[in-house]
Formats: C-alpha cells, sequence, structure tokens
C-alpha cells in the first residue's frame, strides 16, 4: 500500500468532512440502523485510505463512500446468511439485493436532503438522554471525531467514545426507525434538535468550565448545523429563529474577547469589532423568521429563538450603548417569558428593565426571584444584583454579591473580572462619588 | 476559519463585444452553478456570494507614483485574467476550501478558481489589532 503523503491525506480528511454525513445517512436508509451505518461508513473511508492514493479521489467520493458502504454490509450479511443457513437471513439477503440493485448513485444524490434530515432526527431523538444527542450530533451529522468532541468539552476521550457506542446501542435497541417524525409530531421533535444545536452553540459561546471564556469551535459547528437544517426545513420559523439567534451572537465573538483573552461585557464592547457579515445575515434569517411565523397557520408569532434573536437584533442595530432600544428589549423579554418562562429570563428582563427604567426598577424583579430555587447557585444572579446594587450606591452589599457571583462560576476568566468589580467597589465609610 | 474563492473565466480578449458574449453563461452553465451552490448552501459552508458584471464595463482607477488617480475604462484587452464572481465560505480547514472549489462546475469557459483565507482579526498582531480598533472609532 502506498502512504499517502500529509497534503493527500488532509484532503481526504477534507472529503470526509464534507460527505460523513451524507455518507452514514445513505447507509442507514438501507441498514435500519444508524451505528451500523456509521461503522459502514468508517470501513468505507478505510478503504477510500488504501485506495485513493493510487486510484486517484473518484470524481464523486461520497457516491464511492456509499457503494463500498453497501458491499462491506452485504458481504457481512452474506456471511452470516451461509454460516447460519436460516430462512430469515435469506428472506433477508433477497430484501437486501433488491435495495442494492437499482439506482445505486442517482437516489444518493435526489434523496440527499431527507436523508441528512433523518439522521438529524435520529441523533436527536427523546429514547436519548441529551448529552447522549449532543455527542451523536456532532459526531454523525457534524463529522466530528470522538477525539475533536472530547476537546471541545474537556472530558476524556474514553468517556465521548462511551457515550457514543451507548448512545448507538440504545437507537438499536429501542428500534428507533430511520424516519422523519411524522407530521404531528414535527414540532416537538424538531424542538429537541434546536435544543441540541443551541447547546452546542452555548458551550462554545460561554463555556462553562475551563480557562477559555469561548470555545469558537463549538460556535462555529452549531452554526454550520443550524445552517444546514435551515436549509432543510426552509419553511420553518424557529428554525431560522435560531439561525438569526446564533449569528447575530457569534457576530459578537471577537469583540467580546479582550487582547489577554478576558470576557468583555456587551456595556463594554467595541462595536466596530462586530462582525457585519454576521450581522447581516443574522437580521436576514431574523425577518424570515418573521414571515413564515406570521404566515396562517404559524399564527403563534416568534417562537422563544425568533424571541432571542429579536432582541439580540435590537442590540446588533444600535450603533452605541446609548441607542440601545431598551424598551423594545423589555417587551420582547416579556413575550419571552410568556413563550418559554424560566427565572433566566426573568434576570435578563430585570437588566432590561433597569436600563430602561432605571436600576430600581430591576432591582425589584431581581430581588423577586433570590429565592427561586431554579437560581440557587447560579453566579449571574448574583453578579446582575451586585451590579445593581452598585449603580445605586449600596457599594457594601454590591461587594458581597459580586464576591458570592465569583464563587460561584467555574470559569476561571469570568471569577477575575467579577473579583476585580468587587475590589472596585469603595470600602465601608468612604465617601460616595 | 473563512475563505474566498474567486472565479477567473476565461477571457476572451478581442473586443468588448466578444468579452460580453462570453461574460453571459448558457442556461446549463447557471442551472450547475445553481446547484452547487444549493450543495453549498446545504452543507451550511455558505455565507455570500456575488457574480460580476463583463470586464469591458470594468473601470479601473490606477495611482501612478506621485500623481493623482487616473481612471482608465475597460475592456482591458491586455488582461491576462479578471474576476467573475467571488463566494465566501466558512470551513475549518483550507482543505476543505480546495475540496468545495475543486466542485464547482467550472465548465468550459473558465479557466480557475483562487482560494483565499480571510483576515480575521485574530490574524493581525496585537499592535495592528489595536491599529485597527483606534482606526475605526
Amino acid at each position: 500500500m502506498t502512504q499517502p503523503d500529509a497534503s493527500a491525506y488532509r484532503s481526504y480528511e477534507a472529503v470526509w468532512r464534507i460527505e460523513s454525513a451524507r455518507v452514514i445517512a445513505a447507509l442507514a436508509r438501507r441498514t435500519g440502523d444508524v451505528g451500523l451505518a456509521e461503522d459502514l461508513a468508517h470501513d468505507a473511508f478505510v478503504s477510500a485510505l488504501e485506495q485513493w492514493p493510487v486510484s486517484g479521489v473518484p470524481q464523486r467520493p461520497g457516491a464511492w463512500l456509499v457503494t463500498v458502504g453497501k458491499r462491506r454490509w452485504f458481504d457481512t450479511l452474506r456471511r452470516k446468511g451461509t454460516l447460519e443457513g436460516k430462512q430469515a437471513d435469506l428472506t433477508r439477503q433477497a430484501e437486501v439485493r433488491q435495495r442494492l440493485t437499482g439506482a445505486d448513485f442517482d437516489d444518493v444524490e435526489e434523496e440527499v436532503g431527507d436523508d441528512r434530515l433523518r439522521l438529524i432526527f435520529t441523533a436527536c431523538h427523546p429514547v436519548l438522554p441529551r448529552e447522549a444527542r449532543v455527542a451523536l450530533t456532532l459526531r454523525l451529522v457534524a463529522g466530528l471525531t470522538t477525539e475533536e468532541i472530547a476537546r471541545a468539552y474537556l472530558v476524556r476521550e474514553a468517556t465521548v467514545a462511551q457515550r457514543v457506542v451507548r448512545a448507538k446501542r440504545s437507537l438499536s435497541e429501542a428500534r428507533v426507525p430511520f424516519e422523519l417524525p411524522p407530521a404531528n409530531q414535527l414540532r416537538e421533535r424538531l424542538d429537541a434538535v434546536l435544543e441540541v444545536v443551541y447547546l452546542v452553540f452555548n458551550e462554545g459561546y460561554a463555556a462553562t468550565a475551563g480557562e477559555q471564556w469561548a470555545r469558537p469551535e463549538l460556535c462555529h459547528e452549531a452554526l454550520r448545523l443550524g445552517r444546514i437544517i435551515a436549509q432543510l426545513l426552509p419553511a420553518e420559523p424557529e428554525v431560522h429563529g435560531l439561525v438569526a439567534l446564533m449569528e447575530l451572537q457569534a457576530s459578537r465573538l471577537h469583540a467580546r474577547l479582550g487582547p489577554h483573552g478576558e470576557p468583555v461585557l456587551l456595556a463594554d464592547q467595541d462595536r466596530s469589532r462586530w462582525d457585519p457579515l454576521l450581522v447581516r445575515r443574522g437580521l436576514a434569517a431574523l425577518e424570515r423568521a418573521s414571515e413564515l411565523a406570521n404566515l396562517p397557520g404559524n399564527g403563534r408569532g416568534l417562537g422563544q429563538y425568533g424571541l432571542q434573536a429579536a432582541i439580540a437584533a435590537c442590540h446588533a442595530r444600535a450603533a452605541t450603548l446609548a441607542a440601545t432600544d431598551w424598551a423594545r428589549i423589555c417587551a420582547l423579554y416579556e413575550a419571552l417569558a410568556q413563550v418559554a418562562p424560566s427565572p433566566v429570563v426573568e434576570l435578563n428582563r430585570a437588566v432590561a428593565l433597569s436600563m430602561a427604567y432605571g436600576p430600581e426598577a430591576g432591582l425589584d424583579v431581581v430581588d423577586s426571584l433570590v429565592a427561586d430555587p431554579l437560581l440557587a447557585g447560579y453566579y449571574l444572579l448574583p453578579s446582575v444584583r451586585g451590579d445593581l446594587l452598585a449603580k445605586l450606591g449600596r457599594f457594601d452589599e454590591a461587594r458581597a454579591d459580586l464576591e458570592r457571583a465569583a464563587s460561584l462560576t467555574h470559569n476561571g476568566r469570568e471569577q477575575r473580572l467579577l473579583l476585580e468589580r468587587a475590589a472596585q467597589m469603595p470600602p465601608p465609610g468612604a465617601p460616595r462619588s | 476559519m473563512r475563505f474566498m474563492m474567486f472565479i477567473y473565466p476565461k477571457l476572451q480578449t478581442q473586443t468588448a463585444a466578444a468579452q460580453d458574449e462570453a461574460w453571459m453563461p448558457s442556461a446549463e452553465a447557471v442551472a450547475a452553478m445553481g446547484k452547487y451552490n444549493d450543495e453549498l448552501s446545504k452543507a451550511g459552508v455558505l455565507l455570500s456570494l456575488d457574480g460580476l458584471h463583463s470586464p469591458s464595463e470594468a473601470v479601473r482607477v490606477e495611482f501612478p507614483s506621485g500623481k493623482p488617480p487616473v481612471v482608465k475604462d475597460g475592456p482591458f484587452t491586455e488582461a491576462k485574467e479578471m474576476i467573475g464572481g467571488y463566494w465566501v465560505i466558512d470551513v475549518k480547514s483550507q482543505d476543505e476550501a480546495i475540496e468545495w472549489a475543486k466542485r464547482c462546475p467550472i465548465g468550459e469557459g473558465a479557466a480557475a478558481i483562487e482560494v483565499r483565507q480571510v483576515f480575521e482579526l485574530s490574524d493581525f498582531p496585537p499592535d495592528l489589532q489595536a491599529a485597527a480598533g483606534y482606526s475605526q472609532k
């Protein structure tokens, strides 16, 4: 076997990144088993690594990989059939043969959209725990390696590998069919898909652990997934809403990182560093979401992602912090609280209220949240409260809250930022400035 | 990583009319390109794209050293290549960008696609980042 040189190998990997989801999806449709399909696809890629250095990359590498994967599957079945000689297997073989003949390559091209969508819905199937959905989606749909997922989530590779294996086994044991959800379940199942995508984005945007304040590679993967789903389900308003939200938030990725990797809060960001292309794409996606949400039959208005995108858009449109339409943001948070009530939304609404109507208005809402058990241990609650108290000149209470917030976050950078702010509070008895 | 792919169609260098005629693609070429763009979209990598008018309509603003700018009208029959359009794609590596470029249904008329990485602020050294931030204010 010829050893491919490094650059050829990298180009095969690029092919894999582009094709893997489609190949796995095409094989899963035939075998009805996502786990098996992934194994077959990997086997096919291993064959590619052996053959392409000699033969060159085929004209349609995706179709090549599907064909090799199908052959491998058929070989396995035949071997089993010969060994066991069971009638059931023979019937199965006939069925398999039928599926293998006929439109070999072309159906890969034609049905590609639906296949990938089936793959996404299967990876995010409700029989799986949330963590497994995330791992499986990154692996099967985004094409990340176990090692890449482990690195992004700061967990051991073996942990991710185990999660993926278990997830695949659960799908197989629950006999989850490789198909799209029925129309009456589509929205609900789609919610589960969008949740996974946004979880990935958020883990990248506000890293919950480690020294890095953000892990942009996860944001990029989530954005790519969102853009793919928006293309595959173009009539669903919430998909565009989520894409809009992610594009707008991602437009600030550079601006929210200081020169030494420290976080820069929205209020302090240099808005000229917001990425104009992503802002434009975000606003366009939001417009699409709003149009679709207002169509008859969708008459519920924007959903939770669309509303959050609309809030992000208020910031994106404001040239300066002072120009922000805080009253509109308050109204949007109120609408969001109706659609997706949560104390975190209330906390954000409190911040908006304080910007629109003064710190007192915000503090009232924050104080009503202090006893909420869902926010116990949530560092942003004392962080926000500390800020509002500081604005009201109640420095001692502010310092205590900021220090408490610092003790609650697991992100090192954020912790330092909070402690710095706490240290800036004038000492007790100092004259108020 | 963000890359721009520039397409350089084969140039008809004789006259403006020849350039214009060669510039307007056939229906098949448009359909093939549409399918390609669709594929880029469905892969979640396409950020933006544009096609450009014929180079016969191009105008060059040249800056001879020490003199005021000079405006020159096309066609530029001496030019070896002229950009026909571009895509901005968001991919993981240069290899992925190259792989996408290789898939472009370039047809008979075109000569090359150039793949260039787009600068991001983080690619600049800190002093240049500061300068960029400062000048934009």
